[in-house]
């Protein structure tokens, strides 16, 4: 599962700075079937989560109709300097995780 | 009599036609694809982030690094810095391989460097790994028009290519000309017939809900004529995308592209 992680470096404390993740995932919907008529089992990320310093900021919990390769986009207040934490789960159980550093001023 | 003058008249008229046909030309003015698409897909595109081909381009640098094959070596152990090494190198391509002299393509050029250099076995042609390269490395050329050659030992293909991009095939008797050289630009149900051209690929195409190859379209289309698919990589399809590349003129390549 590659992923793309989209956080300013530098922030301002009080800021509102957007986040944006991209994880190339099928999001298999449970609808589909195969070329023999068999059908296809869900299998989307049903749980996405970022903790910033530890502390959950945001989540995200995904169903059916979420496209493949999901891209989510969100805004958090900058508080502190320190780590972005992201962690996904799909419906098979596998597990997924990035983390980025944020510098913030003042 | 005058009737029988007519049919003459006509036939001589649908012969002309078919060798007007068969010559090689360029739509006027050259547009790409993106210019068709409307002003969603064109800034999804755009926006390097959420462009969702660039998670193909992530996972091509990673395997550009990664060490693969009996050799234990990795593209970059050769190549280095594929943002230098790599500039230009996508524009050149479909062209004669020097080796064995037949036309090849970048995915096929991929694909010979893994067994030869790498002692490495082959990638499926439309596996993720293989576009994650390919994409990597054509995207190093964007900006740049293709510079291939047409002559020499590549002439043949490119005649070949011209010629099946004429022909009539599948029950719905279409050959690529009528849609992308004779009605750019007109509706087909909600959408507007493009150029067809070759610069954007790899794409990430919407429907698809995944990146495809070049060859992979020409599937796509042919499956919408209803004409016998080719498998990818097929000799005929490296033709076809030889012709492609000698039409799309000028037109710089812009990949990784996002198609509806």
């Amino acid at each position: 599962m590659a992923a793309r992680i989209s956080v300013p470096q530098n922030a301002r404390r009080g800021d509102s700075i957007e986040i944006r993740v991209a994880i190339q995932h099928p999001m298999e919907t449970g609808y589909r079937t195969d070329d023999n008529g068999t059908s296809i089992p869900k299998n989307v990320i049903n749980k996405l989560a970022c903790r910033y310093n530890g502390a959950e900021v945001f989540r995200a919990e995904m169903g059916s109709g979420i496209s493949a390769n999901p891209y989510l986009s969100f805004f958090i207040i900058a508080a502190n300097s320190g780590e972005l934490r992201f962690d996904w789960v799909d419906d098979a159980g596998v597990t997924g995780s990035e983390r980025t550093s944020i510098i913030v001023a003042g | 009599m005058i009737r029988n003058r007519l049919i003459v008249v006509l036939f001589a008229a649908s012969i002309s036609a078919g060798v007007m046909a068969q010559s090689a030309v360029r739509p006027v003015p050259l547009k790409s694809g993106i210019e068709f698409t409307g002003a969603e897909v064109r800034a999804l595109q755009n926006d390097e982030f959420a462009n969702p081909g660039m998670l193909w381009v992530t996972r091509g640098a990673a395997a550009w690094e990664q060490p693969a094959g009996g050799e234990n070596r990795s593209c970059a152990g050769c190549h280095g810095d594929a943002a230098k090494s790599m500039k230009g190198a996508a524009m050149r391509y479909p062209q004669i391989d020097k080796a064995d002299g037949g036309l090849i393509n970048l995915e096929g050029r991929i694909q010979q460097c893994r067994e030869q250099r790498q002692n490495a076995a082959p990638l499926k042609y439309e596996s993720e790994e293989l576009l994650g390269l390919t994409s990597y490395i054509r995207m190093q050329s964007n900006g740049m028009p293709p510079n291939i050659s047409i002559e020499g030992a590549a002439r043949r293909h490119f005649e070949q290519g011209r010629d099946l991009y004429y022909k009539r095939v599948g029950q719905m008797n279409l050959a690529c000309a009528h849609c992308h050289q004779d009605n750019w630009g007109k509706k087909l149900g909600p959408e507007t017939i493009s150029q067809g051209h070759g610069n954007p690929y790899p794409i990430y195409r919407l429907e698809w809900q995944t990146m495809g190859s070049l060859h992979r379209r020409f599937r796509s289309c042919l499956s919408g004529v209803r004409a016998e698919m080719l498998p990818q990589g097929a000799p005929e399809y490296l033709n076809l995308e030889l012709y492609l590349a000698w039409r799309s003129g000028n037109l710089p390549i812009e990949a990784p592209g996002v198609r509806r």
